[in-house]
């Protein structure tokens, strides 16, 4: 295998691992910490494939910024809607 | 030797076009973000509303499919990556046998995806239709309607991104795309490939794992 | 003196003379005649909604209001509402000026997707299509903002139909948004950096970040609502855990930046309308390119002051407040310095600047009650009345209509290649503007004293300042008929332009008017600041 290769199946064995560990947290005694570790596993998959798998690693930075740009603005919606509806 | 490469208007080189169709797709898929970005927040708000009810919902939903659907979508991530370096190196029917694996694992998601609701309709948890079970009553009943639009919505991208995938193959196959020379277009098919797995490793712990 | 041809050489060569079979039109990828057919379509749908403005006014003219049912009323305000922001005001400068223009200005020879632009195009008309059909059909009594439960539960009338066709029109804004944003980025002529780039140029750019990013939430939010409605999937409904507060979360945090959507591109406009106007640089060139994106980001931190009185928590009001407060400051800073820019510029009052001057005035009239909304306490008594409405009236065409007025009559001679006459631009912009402040001051006098909005009858002691309103609507209807008159009339009868009659700085200036099918004849090589006042190189000959 080439080494491109060989780095995309690793980052495959990695989704793969993180999906274990996020079904597997769902039943471990982690209590209130679940819905952090499954949304941080997330956060690490999507990171994942947007690096290695969308290329992102090749771009120059407008690119990447206007990749991730979205990122911003969903906290936005959140943040601001979560201090609404966390204060009534 | 001929260019394969048209110039389309208004473009006057080959990188600065393939640059644009770049920055298009990932300007594109921003919107998309968004689009699935806002439903999220919704159900986030929701499960910040009503923990219990949300957490009794996802008890209700086939959590092994979800799991086994979300393995599946990565995998098939997998081949349209190698596919997309493949086309990069030239080889056109490895391009296309990489970009149809990945389309048979995506058929395989919906496929599942109908099974599991097949299953939701027994277990009367499908709105307007079939014999609406007690856990639908109040914010339960609200959260299994947002998993239920939110995965229709995602399985409508999938169906889309199916189209794509098999276009972007026919074409490769067919010689109407060069390759390497327009790898561009498996690459911009592959974008919109890997995004919708991105979305679906967002809802598959937003709602499946919210049982609690 | 002999009259002017038909149709000029210099129109014949031009975009417009490349092709003139219906096909050549409706399939075309030319940036420049797509410009023209939104403007057409644009055009119908501002009148469409000026009718639904003319119902209004005539209802409220007495007390007791006859012309319309109370039925009837919530239709006529959300058929003006609908129509004027979706199918008007969001695509009017950006897709008309803006298509035309940015190619042009930043050196291209079109937009980077010309055929996503002609789709872009065929979705509008699509969904206005759908829209306008179901408001002719007997309409929606929503209002434009659709809140839940009364549209989810409770509204008689086409709503799904006219939802329909608003998210339809929504994938026409995303598209336009991202072919504006991936043209400025790859396709700027050489030497054309970002600093040199026109504010029109700047202001569309931000402007499309908004597009792209907030309309997929209206979509979102939109399908939500059609969901309840049709499935009642109860996502809104607070009798089994729905929080309706959520959709206007949603629904605001879409429709507050489109308020800049909608003006951002006619401050574009501004820009170049007073330095070409004062024929000086821009005062501050980066400090009014960097509060364009400044309005843009901070813009999506403020919908919260739509809700104030909805319920929303006060800790989360204090916020949006504040932050409303702070979106003030970049906008104020344009005005600062379009201001600074005229002070001692060679100031000549054609149209397009009066027009320029008209925005400046009634803008920060509306922005300064703005600001008075913004406040919490003032905010809970004059919320949901005719104070509000006369606050976004004024931004909306105080602003928003007069720089796309301006920008008609800046560049009408470039995109048709014919003069108007000059007297009568000037007549229209002083009627536009006496007829606007007679139809809306007064309503922030109605306001204050406590007239509710969205309301078909009112208590008579308002009934003068409803008669005034009214009348200055009617000084308004005639005064937008004007333009259109003569802008008809040029076409055949005005003279021809040349490339550049007002002697303007900008790239668009230096082609011939109206432009080749390919804009340049050879890709312009750029290597002057913008607003290149005084313009070194020989005045064309007029």
């Amino acid at each position: 295998m080439s080494r491109q290769t060989l780095t995309l199946v690793g980052v495959w064995a990695a989704l793969m691992a993180l999906l274990a560990i996020t079904v597997g947290a769902t039943f471990g005694p982690f209590g209130a910490w679940k819905p952090a570790i499954n949304l941080a596993v997330a956060f690490c998959k999507a990171g994942l494939i947007f690096w290695v798998f969308m290329h992102l690693r090749e771009q120059r930075g407008v690119a990447r910024v206007i990749a991730l740009a979205f990122l911003l603005w969903l906290s936005i919606l959140m943040g601001l809607t979560l201090a609404d509806v966390l204060s009534r | 030797m001929s260019d394969y490469v048209t110039l389309r208007e208004p473009y006057a080189a080959r990188r600065q076009q393939s640059d644009a169709d770049f920055l298009g797709m990932y300007v594109f898929l921003a919107t998309e973000a968004m689009l699935f970005g806002a439903l999220m927040c919704l159900t986030f708000m929701y499960r910040a509303e009503h923990p219990q009810a949300s957490a009794l919902a996802a008890r209700q939903m086939q959590l092994w499919i979800g799991a086994a659907n979300t393995g599946i979508l990565l995998t098939s991530s997998l081949f349209v990556a190698l596919g997309v370096q493949a086309a990069r190196e030239g080889g056109r029917r490895m391009t296309a046998g990489m970009l149809g694996a990945a389309m048979a694992l995506g058929v395989l998601f919906l496929a599942l995806k109908g099974a599991e609701y097949g299953l939701d309709y027994k277990d009367g948890l499908m709105p307007v239709v079939g014999h609406p079970s007690p856990v639908r009553e109040g914010p339960a009943g609200l959260f299994i309607d947002l998993y239920f639009i939110a995965t229709a919505l995602h399985a409508l991208h999938m169906a889309i991104g199916l189209a794509v995938l098999g276009t972007t193959a026919a074409l490769v196959l067919r010689g109407a795309k060069q390759l390497p020379q327009q790898a561009v277009v498996v690459e911009m098919s592959g974008l919109y490939w890997h995004f919708v797995d991105v979305v679906w490793v967002f809802l598959f712990p937003l709602f499946y794992l919210a049982r609690g | 003196m002999n009259a002017p041809p038909l149709q000029t050489r210099e129109e014949r060569v031009s975009y417009l003379g490349a092709g003139h079979s219906l096909r050549s039109w409706l399939l075309t990828t030319d940036h420049k005649r797509i410009a023209i057919l939104y403007l057409v379509a644009i055009t119908i749908f501002f009148a469409i909604a000026a009718v639904g403005a003319a119902l209004i006014r005539l209802q409220l003219m007495s007390p007791a209001g006859e012309i319309l049912s109370h039925e009837g009323y919530n239709r006529a305000f959300t058929l003006h509402g609908v129509v004027m922001v979706w199918f008007f005001l969001i695509p009017s400068i950006p897709n008309t000026f803006g298509n035309f223009l940015i190619p042009l200005m930043i050196g291209a020879k079109d937009l980077a997707f010309p055929r996503l632009n002609l789709a872009s195009w065929y979705i509008f008309v699509i969904g206005g299509i759908v829209t306008l059909y179901a408001l002719i059909a007997g309409g929606v009594d929503t209002g434009w903002t659709f809140y839940t439960p009364l549209s989810t539960m409770f509204a008689n009338g086409h709503v799904l139909a006219v939802i329909t066709g608003i998210t339809i029109a929504g994938f026409s804004s995303i598209l336009t948004g991202l072919n504006f944003i991936v043209t400025v980025h790859k396709l700027r002529a050489p030497g054309m950096t970002w600093g040199r780039l026109p504010l029109f140029v700047w202001s569309h750019y931000a402007t499309s970040v908004i597009l792209v990013l907030a309309t997929p939430v209206l979509a979102m939010t939109l399908v939500l609502l059609g969901a309840e409605r049709a499935l009642h999937l109860g996502v809104f409904d607070p009798t089994i855990g729905g929080d309706p507060l959520l959709f206007q979360h949603l629904f605001w945090f879409y429709s507050h930046p489109a308020v800049y959507i909608m003006i951002l591109p006619a401050m574009g406009v501004v820009s170049e309308l007073v330095t070409a106007g004062a024929r000086k640089r821009v005062f501050g060139y980066w400090f009014v390119a960097c509060a364009s994106l400044a309005i843009a980001g901070v813009g999506f931190l403020v919908w919260g002051h739509h809700m104030f009185v909805s319920g929303q928590s006060p800790y989360a009001g204090a916020i949006f407040s504040f932050l409303s407060l702070a979106v003030a400051v970049p906008s104020a800073v344009k005005v600062y310095n379009w201001t600074a820019t005229l002070y001692k510029g060679e100031v000549v009052l054609d149209p397009p600047l009066l027009y320029g001057m008209a925005f400046v005035g009634l803008f920060t009239i509306g922005g300064l009650s703005g600001l008075m909304l913004a406040l919490l306490a003032i905010d809970e008594h004059v919320h949901d009345t005719y104070f509000v409405v006369a606050h976004f009236h004024y931004i909306m065409v105080g602003g928003a209509v007069s720089g796309f007025l301006g920008a008609a009559h800046f560049w009408w001679p470039k995109i048709t290649g014919r003069m108007y006459p000059l007297v009568w631009g000037r007549i229209s912009a002083g009627l536009i503007f006496l007829g606007f402040n007679l139809t809306f001051f007064p309503q922030y006098l109605l306001g204050y004293l406590g007239m509710p909005r969205r309301y078909p009858t009112y208590p008579p002691q308002f009934q003068a300042l409803n008669v005034l309103s009214s009348a200055g609507a009617s000084v308004l209807f005639v005064a937008y008929v004007l333009p259109l008159a003569y802008f008809t009339w040029s076409l055949r009868n005005g003279r021809a332009a040349g490339p550049n009659p007002w002697d303007a700085s900008g790239l668009e200036w230096t082609t011939p008017s109206p432009p080749p099918k390919h804009n340049f004849d050879e890709t312009p090589v750029v290597d002057r600041p913008a607003y290149d006042y005084p313009l070194t190189r020989a005045a064309p000959d007029e």
